[in-house]
């Protein structure tokens, strides 16, 4: 360890600086974050809360910041709370997908033969399918909850690593570095495991950046079409489907949630795109 | 005369490939036969051009792949299946060393901690040992130890292939295949590493299989070579005694083919037909298109690899001429 201490010591003064715009980036994903977990704590008012005197009241109300719904329920207190149920939704769903993606890749390209046959081939499915079908079709047999729900969105993009992992893994397999590591004794967790998943690391990251928008996204667009979250609860894309319907007299019920879903996969891409250039040692 | 370390006993490989989507599969003897001994502290060249199987030969004789027909026996006995726990012990005895280094590292660790792998995979030696040891084998190649701080892309090429050496080294193997080590180096880097080898070979008597199309390297490395056209071993024999008097016509043409200061003047063969295709094999003596003293019965029927005086082998009908027509026990 001394060693790699030492090696990323030496490299240090040649480190570019980091860009503003994943200053932001950064500094946004950091504000989701410690909303989503304080969510109960700093919002003003219980999101399930009615004001019946203040329905559909401006931003900038004394009362109620963000302003108030048709219902008159605090714009700023249900977006905290949406905030923290998509952003969890979204996170288990990429991190689920992922992880379920690299494994199968991995298996794909260890055993070949009739279990890659097997990967590829539900691969192909999941693509050929549109997923929103399949999404309908399940919460339509099995009824919804979250824990589910979060579970159907981690199905959502795994074809994608599956694809990556393996054809990576192969290539890497078959003249290249993990082939010589094979060749010195290795098992497949080491050569898995230490070797080919830090070194294909940077693109499965990159895919996840790609994966976590349409994660959110999707769940908006489940929940718009009342499939998704489902009232009384809320969340991003809930809040944009119910406030549709006031978007001429009170725009700002649908383009707060709308606003805070830009920000966020703008935040996210942009982090991913700089993670990827950090976590490779050769473009130091 | 000792036990060899390694016996390969007519080893035959078969890939099958397929033209487009429907074609029909062919298959391809990438090695077709192919009989060799490796003796402790002594190298064996093999030569020959690209597609003639000597890079699947290495990979069969290691037994990172299994021969179709044939078996490969380290000190006497058969190798394990690859990927077996016998086979993965194994490793620890015999290594590889390859024609890209920068392709066989991983350019996500440093040096030292790839060329400390073999040993923590074997489980030899404490920490402390193994660090001591992983010192020792940078020592050993010429590398320093700020060296082994850095990661692949930061060393040269002669670096990063001293760097290999020293990971296929780090288990004390007896056996060291080096399928073309030098070709992807500079010319003078080339020297080095050829240097570095055959001083290891004399420090550790390790025996090596030295894989390469360049003469010149081969003849400078090898005890004993052998020259391989499609997928056989048509000479074999003591290096100097091949490369002083070649026997086989394609061996006179690769000699006649690398540039010697003594023989400057005489006149190259040069070959004329198409280069060999293992897919389209041609009847007789494989080689009788390109031949440029190819009788009727090379057409016909393809020779044996059979002994010469002076502990030599060919496999061609002309040069048997003068020899008795022993057939071989292969």
């Amino acid at each position: 360890m001394a060693e790699l201490a030492a090696a990323a010591g030496g490299s240090a003064p040649t480190r570019r600086r980091i860009p503003p715009l994943v200053w932001f980036g950064i500094g946004w994903i950091l504000l989701m974050l410690a909303t989503a977990l304080l969510a109960d704590v700093a919002a003003p008012y219980r999101f399930t809360a009615y004001d019946l005197r203040n329905r559909l009241a401006m931003p900038g109300d004394p009362l109620h910041p963000l302003g108030t719904d048709e219902l008159g329920r605090d714009v700023l207190s249900r977006l905290i709370v949406s905030i923290r149920i998509s952003l969890m939704i979204a996170f288990g769903a990429t991190v689920i997908s992922a992880a379920l993606g690299t494994l199968m890749g991995f298996l794909a390209a260890h055993f070949r033969g009739i279990v890659e046959q097997v990967v590829l081939m539900l691969a192909d499915f999941q693509a050929a399918m549109p997923f929103l079908v399949l999404a309908l079709a399940v919460l339509a047999f099995f009824g919804n909850s979250l824990p589910l729900f979060v579970c159907l969105m981690g199905l959502y993009g795994w074809e994608r690593y599956a694809r990556i992992a393996r054809g990576l893994a192969i290539a890497a397999g078959a003249q290249s570095y993990a082939g010589a590591v094979r060749q010195i004794g290795a098992g497949p967790a080491r050569v898995y495991l230490r070797h080919i998943l830090p070194n294909i690391a940077s693109t499965l990251i990159v895919s996840m950046t790609l994966t976590f928008p349409e994660v959110i996204l999707l769940e908006s667009g489940l929940s718009f079409l009342g499939l998704g979250v489902q009232p009384p609860m809320t969340s991003l894309g809930n809040m944009v489907g119910y406030g549709r319907e006031y978007i001429t007299r009170a725009p700002w019920i649908m383009l707060a949630p709308a606003t805070v879903i830009v920000l966020t996969t703008l935040a996210v891409s942009l982090v991913g795109d700089w993670l990827r250039d950090r976590l490779d040692p050769t473009l130091r | 005369m000792t036990a060899p370390l390694l016996e390969a006993d007519a080893l035959v490989r078969l890939y099958s490939t397929r033209r487009g989507l429907f074609g029909r599969p062919t298959t391809v003897q990438a090695v077709d036969g192919v009989s060799l001994a490796i003796e402790k502290g002594r190298t064996l060249g093999l030569v020959g051009e690209s597609g003639s199987g000597k890079s699947t030969t290495g990979r069969l004789v290691l037994g990172l792949e299994r021969p179709d027909g044939g078996r490969v026996r380290y000190r006497g006995v058969d190798l394990p299946a690859p990927g077996s726990r016998d086979w993965r012990r194994l490793r620890a005895r015999m290594q590889m060393v390859f024609q890209d280094p920068l392709g066989a590292l991983d350019r996500r660790l440093p040096i030292a901690l790839q060329v400390r792998e073999p040993l923590d995979v074997h489980g030899v030696g404490s920490a402390s040992e193994r660090a001591a040891r992983t010192a020792e084998l940078l020592a050993a190649v010429g590398l320093g130890v700020h060296q082994g701080q850095r990661y692949p892309h930061e060393l040269s090429g002669g670096q990063r292939q001293r760097a290999v050496i020293a990971r296929a080294l780090a288990t004390g193997p007896d056996l060291l295949v080096c399928d073309e080590p030098v070709s992807a180096l500079d010319v003078s880097i080339q020297a080095q590493v050829v240097n570095l080898l055959v001083d290891l070979q004399a420090q550790f008597g390790l025996g090596m299989l030295f894989i390469s199309h360049d003469l010149k390297v081969v003849r400078q490395v090898s005890h004993r070579v052998a020259v391989m056209y499609l997928g056989r071993i048509v000479e074999e024999g003591e290096a100097d005694a091949v490369f002083a008097a070649p026997a086989h016509p394609y061996t006179a043409a690769l000699v006649s083919a690398s540039p010697h200061p003594a023989r400057r003047g005489r006149p190259r063969i040069i070959l004329a037909g198409d280069p060999p295709n293992p897919a389209a094999r041609p009847a007789g003596c494989a080689f009788h298109p390109r031949c440029p003293v190819a009788a009727s019965v090379c057409r016909v029927e393809s020779p044996a690899l059979l002994p010469l005086p002076g502990g030599r082998h060919v496999a061609c009908h002309l040069a048997q001429d003068g020899a008795q027509p022993l057939r071989a026990a292969v």
